[in-house]
């Protein structure tokens, strides 16, 4: 009787024991998480912001950069700066969204950035 | 004492100088530390491999895991169709990791705090995408710039705001990565000169000189992570590119 519980028994046993731990490190890793979490989610959050920034003014600088290009081409100063300084500004809004996945990819079905 | 200058470690010096015609085409630490990066990637993952062990040693799990991890990265990204990015991604991630982890080494020079190689490194990213995009779709890939669900009216302006965010790409690219490189390495000498400054300035300043050392120790451990980071973060953002030549648009 003994024996024979003795090969069953250590099984159900380790099962429990192993859910019981399970249900702790859930418990634990919750936890510390919420309480550690500040100081990682600032650095995250400043590569964040980081990560934006560059991709607003990425936007912009191309637009700047392709309005000078048209002028000195058509010679239509002001203007091309002007238009695509303001594409350029759109472009980088649409960035920003996109990289802090507010905004999906352009056409439907794709994965969105994260 | 040196004077200290937090530039300094930027400078591009010749080691061998190579002219042709009106082209400097010198050997430069530059050079040498790129050479060194591809050298030890190559190395490691030669001597990592050369066991072909069923069961990994140690270094052959650290270059399987390296594998495992572009890997899933590109298949979740890409899709599986990816996968023939993979040589492409790989080199890249471990090239700009490797770099990024040489830069830490005191005197040791930091290639991917230079623009000019960053922006070489996303250029080739978006020369891949727009080649290999019109390759397989042909001028169907301009579909990306057209989203779907747009007026009729509004497309023109939508799909020009689209080119500009597409062309602006290598640009955040290539800037996030040196941005961060060259802000990090700025900010370790400037705290680590602060060190040698009140270390100088007596006893009183010798005890002072504890908090920017303690500050430098901390810095150098968020480099670290920020030069994983950032390699991650570059061949993440690869695979997305890759993915819009792959399937531009559906």
């Amino acid at each position: 009787m003994r024996d024979g519980n003795g090969e069953g028994r250590p099984d159900a046993e380790l099962a429990d024991r192993r859910l019981e731990l399970e249900r702790r490190l859930a418990e634990r890793r919750a936890g510390p998480q919420t309480a550690d979490g500040s100081g990682a989610t600032r650095r995250g959050d400043f590569g964040q912001a980081f990560r934006l920034a560059t991709e607003f003014i990425a936007g912009i600088l191309v637009g700047a950069a392709i309005g000078w290009g048209v002028d000195r081409l058509f010679g239509s100063s002001p203007w091309g700066l002007i238009v695509f300084l303001l594409l350029g500004f759109a472009a980088g809004v649409l960035n920003v969204l996109r990289s802090a996945g507010l905004v999906g990819e352009p056409g439907a079905g794709r994965r969105r950035r994260d | 004492m040196a004077v200290i200058d937090p530039i300094h470690q930027f400078e591009i010096r010749p080691i061998v100088p190579i002219r042709i015609g009106d082209l400097d085409l010198s050997f430069t630490n530059s050079s040498l530390f790129m050479f060194l990066t591809v050298a030890v990637i190559t190395g490691f993952l030669v001597m990592a491999t050369s066991g072909r062990g069923l069961v990994p040693g140690r270094l052959q799990s650290v270059a399987e895991m390296g594998y495992e991890f572009v890997a899933n990265m590109l298949r979740s990204s890409a899709g599986s169709e990816g996968m023939k990015f993979f040589p492409l991604v790989f080199s890249l991630f471990t090239f700009v990791l490797v770099a990024n982890l040489f830069g830490l080494y005191p005197y040791w020079f930091t290639v991917t705090s230079h623009i000019i190689v960053t922006f070489a490194l996303a250029m080739l990213v978006i020369l891949t995408v727009v080649i290999y995009g019109f390759m397989r779709h042909g001028f169907g890939f301009l579909k990306l710039f057209v989203p779907a669900g747009v007026p009729m009216a509004l497309i023109p302006l939508v799909t020009l705001i689209e080119v500009v965010s597409f062309l602006s790409r290598p640009i955040s690219l290539s800037v996030r990565l040196f941005a961060n490189m060259l802000a990090g390495h700025i900010t370790l000498k400037v705290f680590a000169g602060f060190v040698t400054m009140l270390g100088a300035a007596g006893v009183l300043g010798a005890f002072g000189a504890v908090l920017p050392l303690a500050m430098t120790v901390a810095l150098t451990a968020l480099e670290l992570l920020v030069g994983f980071l950032q390699a991650y973060v570059f061949a993440v953002l690869t695979c997305m590119y890759l993915n819009d030549a792959i399937h531009p648009g559906h």
